[in-house]
Parts: structure tokens; sequence; C-alpha cells
């Protein structure tokens, strides 16, 4: 039953000279769901992120996407199987417009990207596409703005817009709403809800409001082992969680 | 837009009278140095990479042709073809063997690599070592002009430099340059939206290498010369301060640095070492006071005085 599972990872395990970020996990996402990974800081979330996606190499243990051994790919080709990534620090092109951020992800689709002597008006034909993007994530009057000049939730919004152009079959969101006011948590948290259809997410989220709203499925992190798996209404009450986060959990 | 158009009409029509009142060699040997650092600005501006090696790519590639000229007796076209060839040759093997470096370990690697070059110089003999290759005939390009008339060979050489300058602003102003300007502002996002940016960075490096190559060839046809001086490493760190003084970020600073550099070598040659020193200084200056360089600060000042 292979298939059921968009991700698994088995004795993943990561060492920093003798400090085990993660050790021995055993994750496994399945296909169509929003899954969840929390934890205390330095659990080691960000780490995994950095496993499954291949920015990292794992000291020990196997990871499948699809049932295919990705373990030894790199980075790129696992962006280009259709598993693509954000970042815990808002990650956009800076001096690039808002339209350009996107049409970046768009323009591989092209394949002309190492086409040195044509005019980058040639570009142009992903504009419409990528104003559609734009619109889709609520920036549609920010399109000739430079990335650098948007608000920080913008940023984030820019970012999955820049995401979804590549259509990937899942995303991986490393704190989507990290420094955000309400009004932004809601949109952004609309946004999930509305890109996962048809999609896989996992993210790794600090506010557990949001997360108990959105995931089906959550995976407690802590000191680089899993300390809990279920949905919110099981690991809220599981007294290591609640040990973990010392009472957060329920406050 | 309009502005634009003029000031580059007004560019070239200087350019073009310039041999008629300025001393053509300096111009040449200024434009060689521009196209050289419009070269290098491929990397550290658009492609955020600094080579610390680039005199290799320039003074082999001037070793080569002048070789190929003197000795074998080959028409500037293919002399300066066959210099371009090994420099690009050159920057595929230097770059293989950096790409994966990142920040200063990569110019590390570079000036490295470079050192290598120049003992190999210092060593070979169709370089003649100290000497140098002397009393390169420059023949006739296409069989047509006269590049001992230094009238054409000023319009020859501005035409390359032309299409060298052309190449590399078409290059920025590309698909591929937009892939550049992303790995320059993020990489790890380039990577994550699927990019294999080390092929990007290796394809910059390697046109860079080429273009500093036709630089130095063509600098061999001014001079009659190749030597030494132009594979040390003394070049490759004056290249950058072109670079630096006149605003990496721009799309001409370099051209600007290296004018002021070569106005600077030229007529302060008198007082010999010190124009070491001179050059020292304002390498400080321009890294602690004035960032942008000559032309990003005009541009920054510009901008700033518009908006008022
Ligand atoms: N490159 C590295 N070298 C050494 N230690 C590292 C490295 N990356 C992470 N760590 C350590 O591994 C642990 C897990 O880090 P990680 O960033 O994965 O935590 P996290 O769960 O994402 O935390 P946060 O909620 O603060 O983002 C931390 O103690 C961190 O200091
Ligand atoms: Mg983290």
């Amino acid at each position: 039953m292979t298939d059921d599972w968009i991700i698994q990872t088995q004795d993943l395990t990561k060492e920093f000279k003798g400090f085990f970020a993660v050790r021995e996990v055993g994750l496994k996402v399945r296909r169509g769901t929003i899954h969840a990974l929390i934890g205390p800081n330095g659990a080691g979330k960000t780490t995994c992120f950095n496993l499954i996606t291949k920015f990292l190499q794992p000291s020990k243990g196997r990871i499948l996407y699809n049932g295919r051994d990705i373990t030894r790919a790199d980075p790129a080709s696992v962006a280009r199987a259709g598993m693509v990534r954000s970042f815990q620090i808002s990650a956009v092109f800076p001096h690039m417009t808002v339209l350009e951020n996107i049409r970046v992800a768009l323009q591989r689709g092209l394949g002309t990207s190492f086409h040195f002597w044509r005019s980058d008006q040639s570009l142009d034909v992903l504009n419409g596409r990528a104003r559609e993007l734009a619109a889709a994530v609520g920036i549609a009057d920010f399109v000739e703005t430079p990335a650098v000049e948007l608000s920080y939730g913008r940023k984030r919004a820019l970012e999955i817009a820049t995401t979804l152009a590549l259509e990937p079959e899942m995303l991986l969101l490393d704190e989507p709403m990290a420094g955000m006011g309400r009004e932004d948590i809601d949109r952004i948290a609309r946004l999930i809800r509305e890109v996962a259809k048809g999609r896989t997410v996992l993210m790794v989220e600090h506010n557990l409001a949001v997360v108990a709203d959105l995931s089906d499925t959550i995976t407690v992190l802590a000191r680089g082992q899993i300390l809990a798996e279920g949905d919110y209404h099981s690991v809220s009450r599981d007294p290591q969680v609640i040990e973990a986060y010392m009472g957060t959990a329920h406050g | 837009m309009l502005q634009r158009r003029i000031w580059g009409t007004v560019l070239v029509a200087a350019a073009l009278a310039a041999p008629y009142a300025v001393y053509p060699v300096f111009l040449m040997k200024a434009l060689c140095f521009g196209l050289f650092a419009v070269a290098f600005n491929l990397l550290l501006g658009y492609t955020g990479l600094l080579s610390f090696g680039h005199a290799a790519f320039f003074g082999f590639a001037a070793y080569v042709t002048g070789h190929a000229m003197k000795e074998w007796g080959a028409t500037p076209e293919l002399g300066i073809l066959a210099g371009v060839a090994v420099a690009a040759a050159m920057g595929l093997v230097f770059g293989v063997l950096a790409i994966r470096r990142l920040g200063i370990y990569f110019a590390m690697v570079t000036l490295a690599l470079a050192q290598m070059v120049y003992f190999f110089c210092v060593q070979a003999p169709f370089t003649h070592g100290e000497d140098g290759i002397q009393a390169i005939p420059r023949g006739k390009l296409f069989g047509l002009l006269p590049l001992d008339d230094m009238y054409v060979l000023y319009y020859v050489v501005l035409a390359v430099f032309g299409i060298g300058v052309w190449i590399v602003w078409r290059a920025i102003h590309s698909p591929f340059g937009q892939v550049l300007a992303a790995i320059r502002e993020n990489e790890p996002r380039a990577i994550s939206l699927g990019y294999r940016t080390e092929r990007f960075k290796l394809a910059a490096f390697v046109l860079s290498a080429t273009l500093a190559g036709l630089a130095g060839s063509v600098k061999t046809l001014v001079f009659q010369l190749a030597s030494l001086t132009d594979v040390q490493w003394h070049t490759s760190g004056e290249v950058v301060l072109m670079t630096l003084l006149g605003g990496m970020g721009t799309a001409l600073g370099p051209v600007v640095g290296a004018f002021v550099v070569t106005t600077i070598e030229n007529y302060l040659a008198d007082i010999g070492a010190w124009v070491t020193i001179i050059q020292g200084v304002i390498f400080v200056l321009v890294v602690t006071l004035f960032r942008r360089g000559i032309v990003g600060e005009a541009l920054a000042f510009i901008e700033r005085s518009r908006r008022r």
C-alpha cells in the first residue's frame, strides 16, 4: 500500500558533529492531506524539511517519495519531481518585482533558461499566467512592486504564488505564518486550504490554533524524535506532548 | 527611454571621434581593459561570484594569439579565434573545479588555478619568459583591413569592444540572465524552484572567461606584445578594482572603472611604486565609502534628486 503514502522516511537521522538534530524518524505523509509537523524550538523540524527536500544529506536512513527512493537525489531534481518547499525565513527574490518573481518559476517550463542570446521579452508570454497567480494569492495590485517593498504577509503570499507556479504535487511550508498579524494569518490559512485541494501539504507551524484548524494529521517532534502522532484531539491530550510544550498546548 | 537613446548616441559619437583628440593607443588599452572588466562583471555583479583568477584567461589568450600570429603566421581573425577558444576551454576547466566552492573558497580556488597557469607561463618556452612574445605582426583583418594603421586598428578594437559589451548586455537581459539574477538574490530558493544552479553558474563562468580571453587577444594586437604581466595575479586584482570602482551592479560601470584606472597608470607612471599605493587607497575608499562605485553612486544620486 505504498501508494497511499506520498512521503515515507525510514530511520531518518541527521547528526551534526555528535549532536543528533534528527534521530531515527519514520515519518509518513498520506497523499492529499494537510500534515503538520510541530514541536518546541530546536526540535529538528526544519532539519527534517532539509533532509526530505535534499538540501541536507542524511547521516542515516532512507526517504521515499511516491515510493521512489530519493535518498541520493539532488535538491533541484526533487523540486522538478513535484515536491517544492518554502523556507522558514521568507524566500523571495528581493530586487525583482512580484511579476518577475513568479515568472522565474514559470520560466523553467519554456525550456529557454540557458538561452543567453534571447531577449527577456520572450518571457512576456508568461505575464498573463503570472498575473493570475498573483491574483490568486491576493497581491494582484502589487505586480510591479519589488518584492523587498512588500509587507511580511504579502511576501509569504508571493512565495506561495511562486511555489504554485510550479504546480507541485506536494508543498512543504516551513512556518508560513511566523511573525504575522491576525489578518494575514487568516488570509494565509485560507490560501493553504485552497491550494491543498488536490495536493499534499506538509507544514511546520507554531500557531496551534492554525494547526488544529487546518491539519488532518499532526506529528509532534521533540529533541529530534517523534513523540506522538495523530489528529489534534488525540495529540493534544498526550501527556508527553503536554510535558514537551510545558502546558502551552492547552493554553 | 528617449533620454537613454540620446545618451547612447552621444557616447557612440564620442567613441568614434575620440582617436582624433586622444592618443589612440591609450584609448585602445582602456577599451581592452573595459571589455575585460565588463566580462568579469558578468560574474561578480550579475552572478554573485568573485573570481580572483581572471588574469589567466586574459593573459593566456594573449599568449595564444601572439604565438599563433608570430610563429604560425595566423591571420588576425584566426589568432583571436584561437585565443578565445583556449580561454573558453580554460574557463570550463576552472569552472568545473571551482563552482562548487562557496564565497571566499571560490575566490581561493580560482586564484590557485590562475597561479598554476602563471607558473606554467614562466616555465614554458613558447612564452619567452621575462621577454614575452614581442613584435607580433598585426597583419590584415579578413585580408582587407591593415591593422598597422592606428585608426583602422582603433575602429576594429572599438567594434570588438562593442560586440563584447553587447553580448554581456544581452546575456544579462535574457531568460538566462533572469535565472542568474534569481541565483544571485537567493540561491536556495532558485534551487527549490528546480534550477540546477551550478550549471547556470558554470555557463556564466565560461561566458565570462571567453570574453576575458577576447579582451586579452585584442590587447595583443594593439601592443604587439604578450607578456607575463597579463597573466599575473596583479592583473586579476586590477580587474576587481576596475569593476568595484566603476560600479559592479551596473552595465557600464566597469568600463568607466577601466578608463579611470588606465588613466591613473598612464599619467602617473613616472612616480613608479606610488601607483600601486594610490590604487590601494582607491580600493579601500570604494569598499568603505562608495560601495556602489562611480556609476552606481551617480545613478543613485539621479534617482534621489528625481524623487525629491
Ligand atoms: N547546520 C547545523 N549545524 C549544527 N547544528 C545544527 C545545524 N542545523 C540545525 N542544527 C541544530 O539542530 C537542532 C534542530 O534545529 P532545527 O532548525 O531543525 O529546529 P526547528 O525544530 O526547526 O526549530 P525552530 O522551531 O526554532 O525553527 C537545533 O538544536 C539546531 O541548533
Ligand atoms: Mg525551524
